[in-house]
């Protein structure tokens, strides 16, 4: 046997669809989790229900890398549909666990095989018939602990964590591991390299989150009260976990009474619609979408920049055009929602590339929203918002909402009534509304979407046009001031590389292996549009940048080449992945050396 | 014009608003000035009153009644939506709806028939003319089949009903008027207004620019040639007291839960309002016969709003703070630890 290899593998379970293989994956990576050790887990699943392929990456790093691996280190082979394809994706000296039954004529030599009688053992071993099929994913857990010497206490935290709502279900879960656990002792020899052993000091603090489990904990401590959806592939989740906590933590419980309204509506256009109805009406609104459902909000969203309405809108992003691929991952949005809508319309977009900013950026969406009166987008994807990764605890907020330029009652009887809606008292673009319900009599005005002078009243004007549009962008010049600045890394290179969500984890890892090959890269990572004048100063700092994206189109470049001086423009190079699987490092390793290596 | 001052201590003036811009003899501004007539009179706080509509000649009228009320004219078709938002952030709010035949019936069908599915509380007006006026004079989808444009193109679809489809919808008030026969749209809009739900009232409403001519069915002296009021409505606000002085037998009497009463006074054959099929029955009598139903045909005053299905406190959800919609820190803690 080569040299132990220690916490540093792939796993890739490839399943079927709709059979249970989902819970197995995950009480696998919370077991090695438990023990320690750095797991980040990438589901590739198909828009189907039951009975389509199904892949499973479970990738293990001692440092915590958690971008996806284009290399599978130990493959679980439980689909026959995809056995031929799944085992070319093998590392050579890697390992493939596969149903014993599967054809191994003429299969490549440089892999470990381990064949288990999965389904033999499924038939014999466990008892129910109802739960067959679901518990049999199990036995490959048992198969995998085995082989990677998982103890036995780490599986059953593993069940008794993923099983937390359903108590019952803990004791035939592990019984089904334990046929996998017993079988891989009684019948195999080592013959890998593969090894876990617990480590002190990697996940300590960490817990494991969702994106769009952080976002909807995050509108939650934003205040949200009134969120409208229509369910849509990868956003769904987001508002589904609104409606769990929101049960936990919004019901009186004296009265049952919900501190929060959450309505599904009848497609997308209404609920953007009912999230601006609300947000006009005082409420902290939001509504949650993905692909084609923003595009259907584009009207909307004009309408709430025009008419000066708070909303925050989430796009977890995912393959377009049109239906695209449902259920693979994209940041190719950015450029279409920056200017939602038709006419001139620009949006603040927050741009969260870790879960805990999912939860940071989604609570201080509402915050933006209610101080610049417009809508606010928060723009995750698939990736992000529906993988668990890795994050430190979230923390309390430490500051009270800022519900922004607001007029009481009370404010008017000071101003004796004399006030305007689209006023530029302050100079800073953002004038003062009132809410219906307001008692007194100077509180009303009329919201339109049509052309309207400082006093809210319907006007064709072409000055008023105009002087309403220049405060307009002096508005969103105000918010750029105040949108979360990019997070710098510089050390002085030459080389930078500019990248924005879920790209972020692909970076890290990226920079580092650069940086043990002699190449160290200076990295800006965008938080925000419109963009921070900090980003014209990295580029100036640098002699190339690479601006690293999810799309084809380079979305990100194209806008940052828009914000830079002339003279700067040459600096910038794009480096695009756009296959609907999550960047791996490689994918920007490649494409830098490639083009560094060539001199200038 | 009066100016005894109602229960909100205001006079009728204080209920007006801009100067329509509509043209004029429109409906649109009949309907208007009912509305005024029908606010003052039911002392509606002007704070308390939410405009609300889409857009069109009727979703401009908003502007032009209760001028120191909020008001929101949206976008095409999607004023329920924007009218459920606003009333789940604030329930004290009265949702007053404008919108017109091609605002309801064309581009905001879907959103019309989901409000009335939840049974938004909330008052729907249909200022309904069957053509599109902004735009010059198309059909809209609420023009009866054989209905004769302005230029001799003759209609060869079905029409709409948004009285027929709010019935089949199970919608808990439906009532329709014509926008000359203030005597009945003042006591609907009143009745409307009170009752806590989706209050439909669609009100035939003449285009005198591009719909007023020969051939058409929503033109002046078509509706009051052939408009059959199926009984006389008055309406008793809560604050005030019923006195029923009608012979037995002769009116019915439906009490809302505000404690107002409906009071519907037999003309003809005698129609029973919280009979669901007896409405959609007279509906289709009389477009079988060629006459415009007009009155309250149908409403339920037991059925329950949205809000109060989703157990949303009476209470403005939009008044709440930190203290009452965050998790505690405890609350807090103990979530995130559940994380591991």
């Amino acid at each position: 046997m080569t040299e132990a290899i220690v916490n540093d593998l792939t796993i890739q379970a490839a399943t079927v669809n709709g059979s249970g293989s989902q819970t197995a994956n995950l009480v696998l990576t919370r077991a090695i989790f438990h023990m320690g050790i750095p797991v980040a887990p990438k589901n590739v699943f198909p828009s189907n229900i039951e009975g389509l392929p199904t892949w499973y990456q479970l990738r293990i790093t001692p440092e915590g890398h958690m971008a996806r691996s284009d290399k599978v280190d130990i493959l679980v082979a439980y689909n026959v549909a995809t056995w031929r394809e799944d085992l070319k994706t093998v590392r050579p000296g890697g390992v493939v666990i596969h149903e014993e039954a599967f054809s191994t004529l003429d299969v490549r030599g440089d892999v470990t095989y381990y064949a288990v009688p999965f389904a033999k053992l499924a038939k014999s071993k466990i008892q129910s018939d109802t739960l067959r099929k679901q518990l049999a994913n199990m036995i490959y857990v048992g198969v995998v602990a085995g082989v990677l010497n998982v103890p036995w206490e780490a599986l059953e935290h593993g069940v008794r964590r993923q099983f937390l709502a359903k108590p019952k279900a803990v004791q035939v879960n592990l019984d089904a591991i334990k046929v996998g656990y017993d079988h891989w002792q009684d019948s195999f020899s080592k013959q890998d390299p593969y090894r876990l052993e617990p480590m002190t000091g990697a996940v300590e603090g960490k817990v494991l989150v969702e994106g769009n489990q952080a976002a909807a904990l995050g509108a939650l401590m934003g205040g949200v009260t009134v969120v409208a959806w229509y369910p849509i592939t990868p956003s769904s989740s987001l508002c589904e976990y609104v409606i769990a906590y929101s049960e936990r933590f919004r019901v009186e419980p004296k009265t049952g009474e919900k501190l929060i309204s959450v309505v599904q509506a009848e497609d997308e256009l209404a609920a953007v619609g009912m999230a601006i109805g609300a947000g006009w009406a005082g409420a902290r609104a939001m509504t949650s979408t993905s692909g084609p459902g923003i595009s259907l909000m584009a009207e909307f969203s004009g309408l709430a920049y025009y008419a000066e309405v708070p909303v925050v809108i989430f796009d977890i992003q995912r393959i377009g055009p049109s239906t695209g691929l449902p259920t693979r991952t994209s940041q190719a949005d950015i450029g279409f929602v920056y200017t939602l809508s038709h006419g001139d319309t620009k949006h603040i977009v927050l741009l969260p590339g870790t879960v805990e900013e999912c939860y940071e950026l989604s609570r201080d969406a509402f915050d933006y929203a209610d101080r610049f009166q417009t809508p606010v987008f928060v723009l995750s994807d698939l990736d992000l918002g529906m993988n668990l990764w890795m994050t430190p605890e979230f923390k309390y907020p430490d500051r009270n909402f800022d519900r922004g330029k607001v007029l009481s009652k009370d404010d008017l009887d000071r101003l004796a009534g004399e006030w305007g809606r689209y006023q530029d008292v302050d100079g800073d673009g953002v004038a003062y509304r009132t809410l219906p319900g307001t008692d007194h009599p100077a509180a009303g005005y009329f919201t339109r979407g049509s052309g309207h002078d400082e006093m809210a009243r319907y006007t064709e004007s072409a000055d008023a046009y105009a002087r309403n549009m220049d405060r307009l962008a002096r508005k969103l010049e105000t918010a750029r001031q105040a949108l979360p600045a990019p997070v710098v890394d510089e050390a002085g290179g030459s080389v930078g590389l500019i990248a924005f969500g879920s790209t972020h984890a692909a970076v890290i890892e990226a920079r580092e292996t650069l940086a043990e090959a002699g190449r160290p890269v200076d990295y800006l990572r965008v938080r925000a549009l419109p963009l921070s004048d900090d980003v014209a100063a990295f580029v100036g700092r640098h002699e190339h940048v690479y601006v690293v994206e999810q799309n084809r189109d380079g979305q990100l470049f194209d806008l940052i080449r828009l914000a830079l001086p002339a003279g700067l423009v040459g600096r910038l190079r794009s480096i695009r992945h756009y296959n609907g699987q999550p960047i791996p490092a490689a994918a920007i390793i490649d494409p830098l050396m490639d083009r560094e290596a060539v001199p200038a | 014009m009066s100016t005894t001052l109602n229960r909100a201590g205001l006079a009728r003036d204080a209920y007006k608003g801009a100067a329509t811009t509509l043209c004029a003899g429109c409906g649109h501004n009949s309907i208007t000035n009912h509305m005024v007539k029908a606010l003052y009179e039911l002392g509606v706080e002007p704070h308390l009153l939410a405009k609300m509509s889409g857009i069109g000649c009727s979703s401009k009228t908003p502007a032009y009644f209760v001028e120191t009320a909020h008001g929101f004219n949206g976008v095409h078709g999607r004023m329920p939506a924007l009218t459920t938002g606003a009333h789940l952030a604030n329930r004290q709010l009265i949702m007053l709806g404008v919108s017109g035949d091609g605002d309801t019936a064309s581009i905001g069908l879907g959103q019309f028939m989901h409000m009335i599915r939840r049974n938004l509380d909330c008052t729907y007006i249909i200022e309904d003319n069957g053509t599109y006026g902004l735009t010059k004079g198309q059909f809209s989808a609420t023009a009866d089949l054989g209905s004769v444009q302005k230029k001799g193109a003759v209609n060869t679809f079905q029409p709409i009903d948004p009285c027929a489809v709010a019935l089949a919808l199970g919608c808990s008030f439906v009532a329709r008027s014509f926008s000359g026969d203030g005597k009945q749209v003042v006591p609907l809009i009143k009745a409307a207004i009170a009752h806590r739900g989706t209050a439909i009232l669609d009100i035939i409403s003449p285009c005198v620019t591009f719909n007023d001519h020969d051939g058409s069915t929503k033109s002046y002296s078509w509706v009051k040639d052939h408009e059959e009021s199926i009984a006389d409505v008055s309406f008793i606000p809560f604050f005030e007291e019923v006195h029923v002085d009608y012979e037995p037998g002769t009116i019915r009497d439906v009490r809302l839960h505000d404690g107002s009463h409906i009071v519907l006074k037999k003309l003809g054959e005698d129609h029973d309002p919280t009979d669901r099929q007896a409405a959609i029955k007279v509906l289709e009598e009389g477009r079988t016969a060629g006459h415009l139903v007009t009155g309250l045909l149908y409403v339920d005053p037991t059925m329950a709003d949205f809000a109060s299905t989703e157990h949303i406190p009476d209470r403005p959800l939009r008044d709440l703070g930190e203290d009452e919609l965050r998790l505690t820190r405890d609350q807090f803690a103990q979530f995130m630890s559940e994380f591991a």
